[in-house]
């Protein structure tokens, strides 16, 4: 069970540490906590699996990587564990993750690709399907046009308290 | 133009961020700089939205509750509908697709229970149908983003 104090924690730290010269104790003085209490329940909340990682989050786009494509794919669920698995291992592969099938949009297998320019995602993705035979199953490529909005998620301490809680 | 330091910056510290009282000289001990120009230029870097914040990422799910959308809006209403949803501040992504479901969005809230009343109340402001896709099972070890400086 997470402390409310953790979640505060957690709640700043994904919003982002201040350029300063002592960013925790920063934090510390905003949260009444003291530099090595940021820093004890940030090292615990990653032990935790918590935090996935900590560090420079940057943003694609503007680096020139404006070719962004969500592949979806319809696989057997007894396969999808294995697939996924598979494809997160490829050093393109952004994200992985299974979601349910719904009436209108029968897929269950979801990954995202940033690169360049849409001729290398294509060779990429022809890669994948290469390597884990995913040529056989159903298929969508959505690549994205306009970027309406993008930032982390925003954790408010006080309702982070009451989703610990409920 | 980015210089050395800022593909260094850029690269090589997506992850395992240092825990000490002083991260930011610590980085600046690693590249032989030092940590006025570690800071300026992590603000530069900032200031020319190449980083969206030094932060730590948390997996979906593990604390409250988060649900991709899609929705298939017209062409013509889709700049108004997108900006009616980037509006919540549960909404924390919102991107245009090439699909019939052309607009795909996250949003975040403390539990399932208000997570279903901001989709509810995006799909009465917006008029439109969310399709709810919520996470199963994550297969990624995010370690960060390799960035590949050609051509960059």
């Amino acid at each position: 069970m997470l402390e409310a104090r953790d979640l505060a924690v957690l709640a700043q730290v994904s919003a982002g540490l201040p350029l300063c010269p002592r960013p925790y104790a920063q934090i510390g003085m905003e949260l009444g906590m003291d530099e090595a209490e940021i820093i004890n329940r940030v090292a615990a909340l990653k032990a935790q699996g918590l935090i996935k990682r900590l560090g420079v989050i940057v943003k694609h786009r503007p680096l020139g990587y404006r070719a962004n494509a969500m592949v979806v794919w319809d696989v057997p669920d007894e396969l999808i564990k294995e697939l996924g698995a598979t494809i997160s291992r490829f050093s393109f592969v952004n994200l992985c993750y299974q979601r349910p099938r719904q009436p209108e949009w029968p897929y269950n297998l979801y990954c995202m690709i940033h690169g360049k320019d849409r001729t290398t995602v294509l060779a990429q993705l022809e890669q994948l399907n290469d390597v884990c035979s995913l040529a056989r199953y159903g298929r969508q490529i959505l690549f994205s046009r306009r970027c309406f909005k993008q930032r982390g998620a925003v954790y408010q301490a006080q309702q982070l308290t009451v989703a610990a809680h409920g | 133009m980015l210089t050395d330091l800022h593909k260094q910056l850029l690269n090589d510290f997506q992850r395992d961020f240092p825990l000490s009282p002083t991260p930011y000289r610590d980085i600046a001990d690693t590249l032989g700089a030092t940590e006025t120009d570690v800071l300026a230029a992590l603000a530069e870097l900032t200031g020319q939205q190449f980083i969206s914040r030094i932060g730590a990422v948390i997996p979906p799910n593990q604390i409250g509750a988060s649900m991709l959308v899609a929705m298939a809006v017209p062409e013509a209403e889709l700049q108004t509908v997108a900006d009616q949803i980037s509006a919540f501040p549960e909404v924390n992504h919102n991107y245009e697709r090439e699909h019939r479901f052309n607009l795909w969005f996250v949003a975040v809230a403390a539990s399932a229970q208000q997570l279903q009343a901001v989709i509810g109340r995006i799909e009465q402001q917006t008029g439109y149908a969310a399709l709810q896709l919520p996470l199963v099972d994550d297969f990624f070890i995010d370690l960060g983003f390799k960035l590949d400086w050609q051509h960059a």
